[in-house]
């Protein structure tokens, strides 16, 4: 089974060099710490930035200067920065190749809901509609199950949708999977989980 | 033509009534107008609609309003971090329109632009799309939505000239550049006011034509989550 980093590490492994990338708030976030040696990405902050640095030291800390998840950080050399109107016409408009993000659950079709839990929680989507609606491949980095033990990878989405069949890939603590026609392909299995283990635990369809 | 004013009292003397529409800049509490909704409160003026991304946190930006019920509704992508929020919202007292951040972001472009509505994929097949006019260009299904016109904008810069002229900073820019355009009368809070002809024309991201009078004020620049790296 792999632990939250183990998943951002194999995430990471889906940039490629050259890519523009958006990463979502939680284990997403990780990723950025295992960009492969020689795969040159520039993340972008769907509050207005290109170019993503680091979380800053105590005294660079500066409240101007703030990643989607309003966390401080800091910028590079390439950093631009731009207002939200041009951050969605960038995500909008395809110019960003991937967008790694969580969930809450992933159909077999490619549904994915996160945003909300009907009359309990309500937050609210933020950019995660856009992102999948726009952004050429979303991956999705969740745990297998919920905190019942039940799996999030399903026939159908039980929650309010982010997307329609937007999915391409979601890696759990489990394993990989490609959404394909039909259902879900699975391609690789976490360390010490076994091709039984992890379809025991999955509703959705496999094909393979 | 003078847009300097004192202070953001001043700034809204004449603006303000029941009922209106107020679209406001910021992300979280990053380049939030706090000053001018802090004389808001002082105010009043109740009954307001806001389309601003988020709504505060309990005591700052827009979560102020909200603790004395001067806001109806909100239009927002994202209302996390504000438990009265939630609350008014789940009893029922707050009504809430849920945009997705870049739908919001490009309604308040359009409708400063002219544009009454345009079409997008952001929500097609979700809650978002129920109701909306759907159209198919080169086999995409779309969704029509509508530009924003709001009856007052306010934004927050970093510097402005005597002209309305704004420059923002860093990611404090985020919504306010499209609300700026959004108002039928916008009002700017910056941190500097510097005389016209001090800034590079090149680098203005706001042309003053958009901005009506501004105020400068010495702002609390709030931080929601304070995150270090070892040094």
């Amino acid at each position: 089974m792999w632990d939250r980093n183990q998943m951002a590490a194999r995430a990471a492994k889906e940039l490629q060099d050259g890519w523009y990338v958006n990463l979502g708030i939680g284990i997403p976030t990780l990723v950025s710490n295992y960009i492969p040696e020689g795969v040159d990405v520039t993340l972008q902050s769907e509050n207005g930035m290109l170019g993503m640095g680091p979380f800053p030291t105590e005294d660079a800390i500066d409240a101007d200067l703030i990643n989607a998840g309003k966390q401080t950080i800091t910028e590079l050399d390439r950093t631009s920065y731009f207002g939200s109107e041009q951050s969605f016409a960038m995500i909008r408009g395809g110019k960003i190749a991937m967008a790694i993000l969580g969930a809450m659950e992933v159909a077999e079709n490619g549904d994915l809901a996160n945003w909300m839990i009907p009359k309990k929680l309500v937050k609210g989507m933020g950019g995660a509609m856009d992102l999948v609606a726009g952004v050429g491949r979303v991956v999705v980095v969740m745990d297998h199950t919920n905190k019942k033990g039940e799996s999030k990878l399903l026939k159908s989405c039980t929650l309010p949708l982010t997307g329609q069949g937007v999915v391409d890939m979601v890696i759990t603590n489990l394993g990989v999977f490609n959404v394909v026609e039909g259902g879900l392909e699975l391609i690789e299995l976490a360390d010490g989980v076994t091709d039984e283990e992890i379809r025991a635990v999955t509703e959705a369809t496999i094909v393979n | 033509m003078n847009k300097i004013y004192g202070s953001a009292k001043e700034a809204l003397d004449g603006l303000l009534k029941d009922d209106m529409f107020i679209a406001a800049g910021g992300f979280g509490l990053c380049g939030i107008p706090e000053l001018l909704l802090e004389a808001i409160k002082e105010s009043g003026v109740k009954d307001l609609t806001f389309a601003s991304n988020n709504a505060g946190v309990d005591d700052f930006g827009i979560g102020i309003l909200l603790q004395t019920k001067q806001v109806r509704k909100m239009i927002s992508s994202y209302v996390g971090e504000n438990a009265e929020f939630m609350r008014q919202y789940l009893s029922g007292e707050l009504e809430l329109e849920f945009n997705p951040q870049g739908t919001l972001a490009e309604r308040m472009r359009a409708g400063g632009a002219g544009i009454p509505g345009f079409y997008t994929k952001t929500g097609v097949g979700t809650v978002i799309a129920d109701g909306k006019e759907h159209k198919d260009f080169d086999g995409e299904t779309y969704i029509l939505e509508r530009g924003i016109v709001a009856d007052l904008a306010i934004v927050k810069a970093w510097k402005a000239d005597e002209q309305g002229n704004l420059i923002y900073r860093k990611t404090a820019r985020n919504f306010n550049p499209a609300a700026a355009t959004c108002g039928k009368i916008c009002i700017a809070e910056v941190e500097e006011i510097v005389p016209t002809g001090s800034l590079d024309p090149d680098l203005i991201h706001t042309p003053g034509i958009y901005v009506h009078r501004v105020i400068k004020g010495d702002h609390e620049k709030r931080i929601e989550q304070r995150t270090v790296s070892a040094a």
